[in-house]
This record gives C-alpha cells, sequence and structure tokens, in this order.
C-alpha cells in the first residue's frame, strides 16, 4: 500500500518517474518524457542565443558579442608573439616571379606623383619628418623571401626587400614614439589605413619594403615605399606609405571596420 | 555534451565554408581532369555563402572556443569516469569491426558480441576525438602559422594545414551521415538512450525483472531489446532504479 501521506522526497521521486513503487512502464514513459522535455527546451535556447547573436547590434563591421570575443581572443593570443619567432625564409629563387595582386585601395596609379613622394612620420617633440626613398635607401638593407599570407586564405612565397623598421626607429631616434602601443599608417591619400601594434611593427623581419623580387617594387605592389609585415595577413601590409604616426589609441584600421578582427597577427 | 557538438560543429562548418570561400581552390583532380571542384556555385547561392569572409571568421573565432572546450570537458569526462574503457578500442576491435561493418550491411547474419559499444563504434567514436584534436592543432597552426611556427611545421606547413583542416571537415560530414543512418536503423530505444542517458534492457533469463531501466547509452540496441518490446513485459518487480547521472551521451 502506498504511504497515505508521501513525504516531498517520495512524491518527487514518483513525479520524475524514479520511485520504485511505479509500473516500470510509467517510470520509462516519465523519465523519457522529462529528458526530452529538458533536450527540446535547451534546444530551443539554443536555437533563440543563435538568432540573439546573428541580430545583434554591429560594432565595427560585426556583431557586438562577436566583437567582444574577438577582441578577448586577441588578448589571448597576444602572449605568443615574441621577436625569436621568425616566419621561415627561403631561398630567394623560390619565390613567384609572377607576384599576386589582390587590391589596390589607396595605391591607384592615377594621378600619383612618385617623384615628389615623401614619407611623413609624426615624432612626439620634433615635429613632422620628411624623409624620401634615398634617405631609406642609405639604410642598412635587409631582405629575405617569405610565404605572404592573405586573409582569403591563399599564400605565396615571394622576396622583399628593404629596411628593417626597427633599423628605421633606431636611426631616426623615434624610440620614444615607438614606446607607445600602435604605429598607425595610411596612404598619401588615407584611402588606405592600418594600425599595428608597436612590438609587432619592431619585429625584425618588418620591413619598410622598397625592392619585390630584387627590383625596384612596382606601382601595384605599392611604390615607391611598402610596408611588409610577415607576422600579420595581407591586409596589414600597407601599400604606398605616405603618413606615419604613434599613439596609445588604436589607429583606424581599414579592414577591422569592415568586420575582422584588429590584431590579425599570425 | 553529445548534443552540444551538433549546433557548435554545425556552426564551426557553416561559418568554415564562409571563410573557404573567399579562396575555393581545393579541387579533387586526376591528372589534368578536374573531378570534383570544391565547391559549385550553386551550392554557394544556396546557402547564401559569398562575401562573407568577415563574418565568417568572426563566428569561427568565437565557436572555437566552445568546440574546444567541450571536447576538453568530454574527455575529461570519459577519463574520470572509466568511460574511456567502453570507447577505446582494443586488440580484436581493428578484426571485430570488419565484421560489424559486413553485419550491418546484411551480408553477415551475426554480429560478434559486445559490452555497450561494437568494434566499429569504438573505432568511430575514438577516432572522432582525434580528429577533433586534429581540426585544433591545425586550425592553431593556420591561425598563428608564424608564433606556433612549429606546429604548422608539424603538419607540413600552413598551406598543408589548411588542406587537412578542410579534409577533417569533410571526414565530419561523412561521419555525420553515417551516425545518422546508423541511429534510425537502431530504433527508438538507442536513440531515447541518446537523449536521457539510459536505455531499456530486457533480461530473457530472469523473468522477475523482465524490463528494467541500465543507465546505458548505448548506440545499438542489443538484440533482446528489440524481439522484446518492454511494454509487451509484464511490469512484476523492477530493479533498483539506477541513478541517472548524466552520461556523455546526454543532454546539456
Amino acid at each position: 500500500m502506498p504511504n497515505p501521506k508521501p513525504s516531498l522526497r517520495e512524491r518527487l521521486r514518483r513525479i520524475t518517474g524514479r520511485s520504485a513503487d511505479l509500473p516500470i512502464q510509467k517510470q520509462i514513459n516519465r523519465r523519457t518524457f522529462l529528458s526530452f522535455s529538458a533536450f527540446f527546451l535547451l534546444g530551443a535556447a539554443a536555437w533563440k542565443t543563435w538568432f540573439a547573436i546573428k541580430d545583434a547590434e554591429q560594432s565595427d563591421g560585426v556583431q557586438k558579442p562577436l566583437r567582444k570575443v574577438l577582441d578577448v581572443d586577441d588578448k589571448i593570443f597576444k602572449p605568443t608573439f615574441s621577436d625569436n619567432h621568425l616566419a621561415k625564409t627561403y631561398p630567394p629563387n623560390q619565390a613567384a616571379r609572377n607576384v599576386r595582386v589582390n587590391s589596390n585601395v589607396g595605391s591607384s596609379p592615377q594621378g600619383f606623383d612618385a617623384a615628389g613622394w615623401q614619407l611623413e612620420v609624426q615624432t612626439l617633440d620634433k615635429g613632422t619628418l620628411n624623409i624620401t626613398l634615398d634617405e631609406l635607401k642609405q639604410l642598412p638593407r635587409t631582405e629575405f623571401a617569405f610565404e605572404f599570407k592573405c586573409i582569403e586564405g591563399w599564400s605565396q612565397i615571394s622576396w622583399w626587400g628593404g629596411v628593417k623598421f626597427s633599423d628605421f626607429i633606431t636611426h631616426y631616434g623615434l624610440q620614444k614614439e615607438a614606446a607607445l602601443q600602435y604605429v598607425g599608417l595610411t596612404t598619401p591619400d588615407e584611402k588606405y589605413y592600418v594600425g599595428i601594434d608597436t612590438p609587432s611593427a619592431l619585429h625584425p623581419q618588418t620591413l619598410l619594403c622598397y625592392e619585390m623580387t630584387g627590383q625596384p617594387l612596382p606601382v601595384n605592389h605599392g611604390a615607391p615605399l611598402r610596408l611588409i609585415i610577415p607576422v600579420k595577413y595581407g591586409v596589414k601590409n600597407l601599400k604606398r606609405i605616405g603618413k606615419m604616426h604613434f599613439s596609445n589609441e588604436r589607429p583606424r584600421d581599414y579592414w577591422f571596420e569592415r568586420g575582422y578582427d584588429y590584431y590579425c597577427g599570425l | 555534451m553529445h548534443w552540444i557538438n551538433f549546433p557548435v560543429l554545425a556552426a564551426m562548418i557553416w561559418s568554415g565554408l564562409l571563410i573557404y570561400w573567399a579562396n575555393d581552390v581545393y579541387k579533387v583532380r586526376v591528372g589534368h581532369d578536374i573531378l570534383f571542384s570544391f565547391f559549385p556555385e550553386g551550392f554557394y547561392k544556396k546557402l547564401h555563402v559569398s562575401f562573407r569572409l568577415a563574418e565568417g571568421m568572426a563566428f569561427h573565432f568565437v565557436f572555437m572556443w566552445l568546440f574546444f572546450i567541450n571536447g576538453l570537458v568530454y574527455v575529461l569526462y570519459t577519463f574520470f569516469s572509466g568511460e574511456w574503457r567502453e570507447l577505446l578500442p582494443n586488440k580484436r576491435s581493428f578484426g571485430e569491426a570488419w565484421q560489424v561493418v559486413l553485419h550491418d550491411l546484411h551480408i553477415r547474419k551475426t554480429a560478434p558480441t559486445q559490452k555497450k559499444f561494437n568494434a566499429a563504434q569504438r573505432i568511430a567514436y575514438t577516432g572522432i576525438i582525434i580528429m577533433g584534436l586534429g581540426s585544433i592543432l591545425t586550425g592553431l597552426a593556420i591561425y598563428k602559422p608564424v608564433q606556433l611556427g612549429w606546429l604548422a611545421f608539424c603538419f607540413g606547413g600552413y598551406a598543408t594545414a589548411r588542406i587537412i583542416h578542410f579534409i577533417l571537415t569533410l571526414l565530419y560530414c561523412v561521419f555525420f551521415v553515417v551516425h545518422v543512418v546508423q541511429v534510425i536503423f537502431a530504433g527508438w530505444n538507442n536513440f531515447r538512450a541518446m537523449v536521457t542517458g539510459w536505455e531499456v534492457v530486457d533480461f530473457p533469463h530472469k523473468p522477475e525483472t523482465a524490463a528494467s531501466v541500465t543507465p546505458s547509452p548505448t548506440a545499438h540496441a542489443p538484440a533482446p531489446a528489440s524481439q522484446t518490446p518492454a511494454s509487451a513485459a509484464p511490469p512484476l518487480t523492477p530493479a533498483p532504479a539506477p541513478s541517472q547521472n548524466p552520461q556523455p551521451a546526454t543532454h546539456a
């Protein structure tokens, strides 16, 4: 005989189909029903969450919750960065002869006066430095071939020459500027712009580059001067550098504003 | 944990497809003849894949955490609960698995005896964990090919790591199809076990416990259960109801 006044615990056991007093089929049915209810509730919750994320407000071209996680990803993976981690280099004869061109936002060949070009560097206390290509070519030259990686997924071994960014900083006495967190670079017309964390810019393979495949840099690859930064995707390898500044604020970044992560570190 | 995999993997494969679209160069080739090119334009159109690389990367780099954490918790659970004993293939598994396949294809009449999982399942369910690890490692190699250069090197370089990552994804899709077909064939009791974490098992030798609830999320219902439906069994003294602890195959 069942207890006329079952304890709360016993009643719970009956409701959840765990009581041995219940016929076995009832136990099975109740427990199945409860499990499946939980299953569908959780499924519905997951469905809801998915659309909440998909339809969330955007922040710099991507849903806000995703942007938050992307920023966290950057923080988690930044510590793996080290000047000692070098991109693998190849003998120049392995480099592609036909180097891929993806985009020329801000470096279109029309209406650009290459002869009058100068690099404008905003300093903290020396005003703006105007540096010509010939001056840059006086600095120690570095060249190497590496596997250039595009954010789209393709990669290609290509061969570049120029002055190391770190040599450039030392030569122009920009240590105080380089102690700030970011370098901002833009094309002369400011149509394309990138922000790079200074540690990555000072990486020993980061070049202010004026040569490709042993020849002067062609216009469609960013003549007269472009950035080559093997620790970043191609999107950060700005062509035709016009202006450079240093800041603790994240400088504007063309593709960041279009939904990509800021760091883009490899 | 099992069920978290489904939406998470779906999100990973979908966002991976958005990424792959940006450089969709993989093809199956014999000599110079292209047999199949991943993927046909109509496939992209149907799924609205085009020009969504940034979105794909964002989702991929968010859901990767769920994929990783879920996998890690599952492996830790299997290890500490002792469930791994049911899942790891043993010496006989590799020979028996073939017989299981023949049996499932109705070429062979009898299946080898098994415990919770048969030999083919042991291999498949352990293999999928290794594949998961492979996806995480090749994924990291693609994500940070310079800082984790040694990892990219282990997979034959950046471009090769991408191909491995892609092939593993195709294998998940194959696994998914086979898995779902098998579950459909295994029937209701088995599917219920996949959701609830326990399964109804009949004991033909002990009529006094004709049916009882056993915490056992098998994927292949043992033969006796299907021969004698639990509902037909007289509800006599049931075995003490076991605790319904979440199994790896449960919801949550």
